[in-house]
């Protein structure tokens, strides 16, 4: 038996659903596999879980809404990996967000929010975007690892955010628990519903940010002579400085703005969804981003979509854990399972395999007219 | 500071700095084959819940280290699966071997949260363990510290002495020359690759077994990450991997003293520490390597690229 592999000419066009369909199926077997051996039903489980996250409409909402921060998240880490820039700091940069919103709306309350909330956006993206380019700085003027420094600087960042909560910005009215003061009205983003008359559920007008920003990715990307500066960039550092490419002003770039769009997605996050900061707004949306941004093959509809679904995912884990006491760390290894699948099987999207028998070799060989003809 | 305390304060370095030298070695090894792993944080993971798991069933600490080493070689396998024959991206297989491992770790050690196991005591090295200040610093420890003593000196004969690390280093700096040259570079590397997940599995047992005796889940926190960053501070070499893990080790004995001594210093700060050092450590390594600009200091060149296949 004989294996070649070839690199594909062409696209596999509707045969890579088959791929992406056929890592997920593994991956999902292998997650209910896991149910079954801590004693709870394999298939039965997916089954609620699949239930639970897209089964009623609140579901469907509820996903959305966990989507919104993913899909910001998801943008930012895109964008550099496009140019090879490893940003794994999308949750610190959350985390930096949330505490910049959190400054602007404890400093100025009572404000309205057509004031507030700009500002608290704006405090939100500097924060989030300068905490991206410290890594970004140290990659180009000292040659510090970027996926080091930045997922380092997570860790930072959240107990930053620590630090504030639990010390001098708790609330004296807390009773010692870990949070700040309730915003202003102001500086809350509303909900959807009520202002169209229907029952949205927990749909935020924060939902706007995500067309926004993926508009502002697809044009960048696609119609301005940065955006094709950076796809070259992609070729790698030494390409990118012979072809006299603007390669450290674009590190700059992808990493502030990665920085900020992941700093937006926690100011949004804690304004809409928690009306203060505490500690429970960082669940991990930064390290989903990069999973959505990598299964999404960094194409912005794609991560419209990867991010909805890995949010419903996360609704149904949710659910799972209540009906059949599962713990929340199940969603993780979802995660990691279908990335792992995922990755794997994009082999087949880039190359093909011929298995060819020993046997088939002879009868070749056998006819040896059929090559001088050829 | 009295006297005791520091020398209690070095000890706690020491111990503290076992892990985190298995995992460090564990990359090097892998790196120099040139396999990049970023999935060292979930093998550590992986690997103390099953050191934990096997100790607590047979009762046998031994096991469990063996259990913790096998687990880490066997999800480091699933790394070079991914990356060797399916061609994926290095760094973001490893991403995905984080996050799985770290929630399969979770996942199957949330049942047995706060169950302690007997692990690794410590214990006086006869003669060695008498020495004033040095014994009880070093020779005091548990046998774990002490596999940690030789576990250096074994990688760094393995990588310089023998024909196998030759052909390690080969295939992590020219693959192809290393075909050419009769050796079996996919093998090779996949040797690498799972060696080291052993010696970062064995990192990983040795928080479960001898760190804190008893079950919990997020025992890496981050220590992980903190080896692949050592094996860039210390450019690759087993010798300064030690260095290194004492640093770290002494930094975080240090935090874990201050809070348990009840300092007025917010703990989340304290906590920052490790963290923010590493990224110091890294900022140190880079200007060192740029300004010797010493081919010792540099990475083996074909870390992270992948051997295309043929035809």
């Amino acid at each position: 038996m004989n294996v070649v592999i070839r690199r594909r000419e062409t696209s596999l066009g509707w045969g890579a659903l088959v791929v992406y369909l056929g890592a997920l199926a593994l991956a999902l077997g292998i997650c209910a596999v896991l149910l079954m051996l801590s004693g709870k039903p394999g298939l039965g489980g997916l089954a609620i879980l699949f239930r639970g996250a897209f089964g009623q409409g609140y579901s469907l909402l509820d996903g959305l809404v966990k989507a919104i921060p993913i899909f910001l998240c998801s943008l930012g880490v895109a964008l550099s990996f496009r140019m090879q820039i490893w940003n794994i700091g999308a949750e610190g940069q959350f985390a930096l967000g949330a505490v910049g919103a959190t400054f602007v709306a404890l400093a100025l309350p009572g404000q309205p929010w057509p004031v507030l909330l700009p500002l608290m956006f704006l405090a939100a993206m500097l924060a989030g975007g300068l905490w991206g380019l410290i890594p970004a700085g140290l990659r180009l003027w000292l040659g510090v690892n970027e996926i080091i420094s930045s997922l380092m600087l997570n860790y930072v960042g959240i107990l930053f955010l620590e630090f504030l909560v639990f010390g001098v910005w708790k609330d004296p009215g807390s009773f010692g628990f870990p949070m700040t003061a309730e915003f202003s009205p102001g500086g809350q983003i509303g909900r959807m519903g009520p202002a169209l008359g229907l029952n949205l559920g927990k749909l935020h007008w924060g939902l706007l940010a995500c067309p926004l920003a993926g508009v502002a990715y697809g044009v960048f990307l696609s119609r301005t002579r940065l955006g094709f500066e950076l796809a070259a960039c992609g070729e790698g550092e030494r390409v990118a400085r012979y072809a006299n490419l603007p390669y450290g002003f674009l590190v700059l770039l992808v990493m502030g703005l990665g920085g900020a769009l992941a700093g937006l997605a926690g100011s949004i996050e804690c304004s809409a969804t928690l009306g203060r900061l505490q500690p429970t707004v960082m669940v991990g949306y930064g390290y989903t981003a990069i999973v959505v941004a990598w299964l999404a093959r960094l194409k912005p509809w794609p991560i419209a979509f990867t991010s909805f679904l890995l949010a419903s995912l996360r609704v149904g884990v949710e659910v799972l854990e209540l009906r059949l006491q599962i713990p929340a760390a199940f969603g993780q290894i979802m995660e990691g399972a279908i990335l792992l699948c995922v990755l794997a099987g994009q082999f087949f999207l880039d190359y093909s395999v011929s298995v060819r028998f020993a046997r088939l070799r002879r009868a070749d060989s056998a006819a040896p007219g059929l090559e001088e003809r050829a | 500071m009295s006297p005791e305390l520091i020398v209690a304060l070095l000890a706690a370095a020491v111990q503290a700095a076992a892990p985190i030298l298995f995992a460090t070695l564990g990359e090097i090894l892998s790196e120099k084959a040139g396999v990049l792993n970023l999935g060292v944080e979930g093998v550590m993971a992986i690997a103390a819940f099953a050191a934990f798991i096997t100790c607590h069933v047979t009762g046998s600490a031994t096991l469990g280290l063996l259990a913790g080493g096998l687990a880490g070689a066997l999800l480091c396998g699933l790394h070079s699966l991914v990356c060797q024959v399916f061609l994926g991206n290095q760094v973001v297989s490893g991403l995905a071997l984080t996050i799985f491992g770290v929630g399969l770790s979770n996942y199957l050690g949330t049942p047995y949260v706060g169950i302690g196991t007997e692990g690794f005591r410590q214990f006086a090295v006869p003669l060695l363990g008498q020495i004033p200040v040095l014994g009880a610093v070093f020779f005091r420890q548990d046998a774990m510290v002490y596999l940690g003593y030789f576990a250096p000196v074994a990688v760094w004969f393995l990588l310089s002495r023998t024909s196998l690390g030759l052909g390690l280093r080969a295939t992590g700096e020219m693959p192809a020359a290393a075909a050419a040259a009769g050796l079996n570079p996919q093998r090779l590397r996949a040797f690498g690759v799972m060696a080291g997940g052993f010696l970062c599995g064995l990192g990983g047992a040795y928080l479960s077994l001898a760190h804190t005796h008893l079950w919990t889940t997020g025992l890496s926190g981050g220590r992980g990450w903190v080896a692949v960053a050592l094996v860039i501070f210390a450019f690759w070499r087993p010798g300064r991997a030690v260095l290194g893990a004492l640093l770290f080790g002494g930094v975080m004995a240090f935090q874990l003293r201050l809070q348990a001594a009840g300092t007025n210093v917010p703990s989340s700060l304290l906590l920052m520490l490790p963290y923010a050092l590493t990224v110091l450590a890294l900022v140190f390594s880079a200007t060192r390597a740029r300004s010797s600009a010493r081919k010792a200091a540099a990475a083996p060149a074909a870390l992270g690229v992948n051997i295309e296949p043929e035809g």
